[in-house]
């Protein structure tokens, strides 16, 4: 059972992240925190005619929210702002066990699946996606969300 | 009928592995594998005579306290004012009624800061307190601080063995200090303070020892008055007694002067519309209608402690420690953190492996049926000190034996089997 949520590509990405670091100059920039566990990331991406040029992500964590990370960075660059968010939801729906959720175009990130049997590393997996998401949200906005945070702005998220 | 006092099951009983079968939990399987539960900083497991202690109260003594005048009435209040005597017993305090129930540890701590600090400490004033400490014993004085404005301090820790002498606090007094609190037993290292001589130092300057014991009142001889300490605080949970319940021991002089914590029912003398006049101690401090069965569980709890006796217990633990700190050592790029001398340190055992996070680590050894704690334990402080953001953490008790070691072993074995190249 241990192996659906150590898979080789996870691993792979925890070992060798890709896209580590901050975008230069970058137009969005979000920060995740649990602070029940400690996993802490920070995405930023710079942005040119609504389309993701280079996603990168700083932080530290376990190798399931760093890999769940680094497959992000990944799999954003190219994409609209529009799509990101649509992927977010989607992978944050698989992510969660929805059965229906469309998965078959998700790469790397489907190997995520596994977490699905263990609940309490759901949250591990789908933080660097709430932040995407707030990332994006408040990119558009112009504002600061809702979100309880920490005097660095890390927005806390303490379940999936 | 007669009040059940469910007398320890202990006698001629020793520590180890011998004592598993007291446990109920300790039959369960976990991912088909025997239970290995190195968890108990964290809560202990409770044995069957607690269990019994709890679910007999409910079933044939439950009632109000302190109030009626029926027979179950006056069961509960001698089943609950009994087990404080016990309890008070158990850490050698004088009187029964030095012994306030609070919620656990934390609400123990959070009571001082309440009751006495907000009466007496004045800005300027000094609370000296340690980067070892859980977050129990920091925050509540921070709150303090900022109330009365006082000022917080710590004795720093050296990162590589986090062994604090009495030495360290003397050279931190100034003619304000009010006021030291610190951990007996560290959370995260096992490191254990010299209470005795600190409270004596502190003494000498004029100020007031508050001792968080969550983590040696389970685990080691404690005698509050041997220690001379002003304050004891810990909790049931960690102890083999239920969760929500603990006990602050105070001397009763700062007692008697501090003021009430919460306004309510059973804490005052009396009540007009204008003004009221409080109760006793330990009643000044316990509002509302309290946790019964809690303290029951706990006085349970303490009967079988002192059956197995707490040299005893100490003496265990400090084997095992020997044995899983020679065992974990010989593990390569594993690190351990706190003291390596087994007689400066308790059974809680902090450690990481290079390049596995200790949350993956936790993971795999559940796989393995073995139970520990990974993450920042609720001492960022000492995180920092450290250079760590997080470890895990392997913690023992009574019915722990040299098996479980081996077994935390191989399960260390496994996790590094993933995660190696």
């Amino acid at each position: 059972m241990l192996d659906d949520l150590y898979k080789e590509i996870i691993l792979d990405h925890y070992k060798s992240p890709r896209n580590r670091g901050e975008a230069p100059g970058y137009d969005i920039k979000a920060r995740g925190l649990n602070p029940l566990c400690g996993d802490d990331i920070e995405l930023t991406l710079t942005v040119e005619d609504g389309i993701i040029k280079e996603a990168r992500f700083a932080g530290h964590g376990c190798s399931i929210s760093q890999a769940s990370a680094s497959m992000l960075t990944e799999e954003l660059e190219g994409r609209s702002v529009a799509d990101a968010v649509g992927l977010a939801d989607r992978v944050r729906e698989m992510l969660k066990g929805g059965d229906e959720a469309d998965a078959d175009d998700l790469g790397d990130i489907e190997a995520l699946r596994g977490v699905q049997k263990f609940p309490v590393r759901i949250k591990c997996a789908t933080l660097a996606w709430n932040a995407l998401k707030l990332g994006i949200q408040e990119h558009e906005n112009g504002s600061a969300g809702s979100m309880d945070r920490t005097e660095s702005g890390a927005a806390i998220f303490t379940d999936e | 009928m007669a009040i059940a006092d469910k007398s320890a099951t202990t006698d001629g009983k020793t520590p180890g592995p011998g004592l598993r079968p007291d446990f109920p939990i300790l039959e369960r399987r976990i991912n088909d594998r025997r239970l290995v539960y190195l968890d108990n900083a964290a809560s202990s497991q409770k044995p069957e005579s607690v269990l019994q202690a709890l679910d007999g109260f409910y079933r044939h003594h439950n009632a109000n306290v302190h109030r009626g005048i029926h027979t179950l009435s006056q069961e509960a209040t001698d089943l609950y004012e009994g087990a404080r005597a016990k309890v008070a017993a158990f850490v050698g305090a004088r009187q029964a009624s030095q012994i306030i129930w609070t919620r656990g540890t934390t609400e123990s701590i959070n009571l001082v800061a309440h009751s006495w600090g907000r009466k007496f400490l004045q800005p300027g004033d000094e609370i000296l307190t340690t980067e070892l400490e859980h977050h129990s014993n920091i925050v509540p004085w921070q709150f303090l601080a900022k109330a009365t404005g006082s000022v917080l301090k710590y004795v720093p820790v050296p990162e590589h063995d986090t062994l604090l002498g009495a030495d360290d606090f003397a050279r931190m007094f100034t003619p304000r200090t009010r006021l030291v609190a610190l951990t007996q037993m560290s959370n995260v290292v096992g490191t254990v303070l010299p209470v005795k001589e600190i409270a004596e130092i502190a003494h000498q300057h004029g100020a007031v020892v508050l001792v968080d014991g969550a983590q040696s009142v389970p685990h080691m001889p404690v005698d509050v008055v041997d220690l001379d300490v002003d304050f004891m605080a810990f909790s049931a949970h960690k102890m083999l007694g239920p969760t929500g319940v603990g006990a602050l021991y105070g001397r009763m002089e700062l007692l008697r002067t501090m003021d009430p914590y919460q306004g309510g029912g059973d804490m005052i003398a009396t009540v007009s519309m204008e003004k009221s006049t409080w109760n006793a101690v330990p009643h000044k401090f316990e509002a509302g209608t309290p946790y019964i069965s809690g303290p029951i569980g706990l006085g349970s709890a303490v009967d079988y402690l002192a059956a197995l006796g707490m040299e005893n217990v100490q003496a265990h633990e400090r084997e095992i420690t020997e044995y899983a700190l020679e065992s974990l050592g010989k593990i390569p790029r594993l690190t351990l953190y706190g003291p390596r001398d087994p007689l400066s340190r308790g059974a809680v055992i902090a450690f990481n492996v290079e390049d596995v996070h200790p949350h993956d680590i936790g993971q795999v050894l559940d796989s393995q049926g073995v139970a520990v704690r990974a993450g920042h334990h609720c001492a960022q402080p000492l995180m920092r000190v450290l250079g760590v953001g997080s470890t895990v953490r392997a913690s023992f008790y009574v019915y722990n034996s040299r098996d479980d070691v081996d077994a935390l072993v191989d399960a260390i074995a496994t996790a590094k089997g993933y995660f190696s190249d």
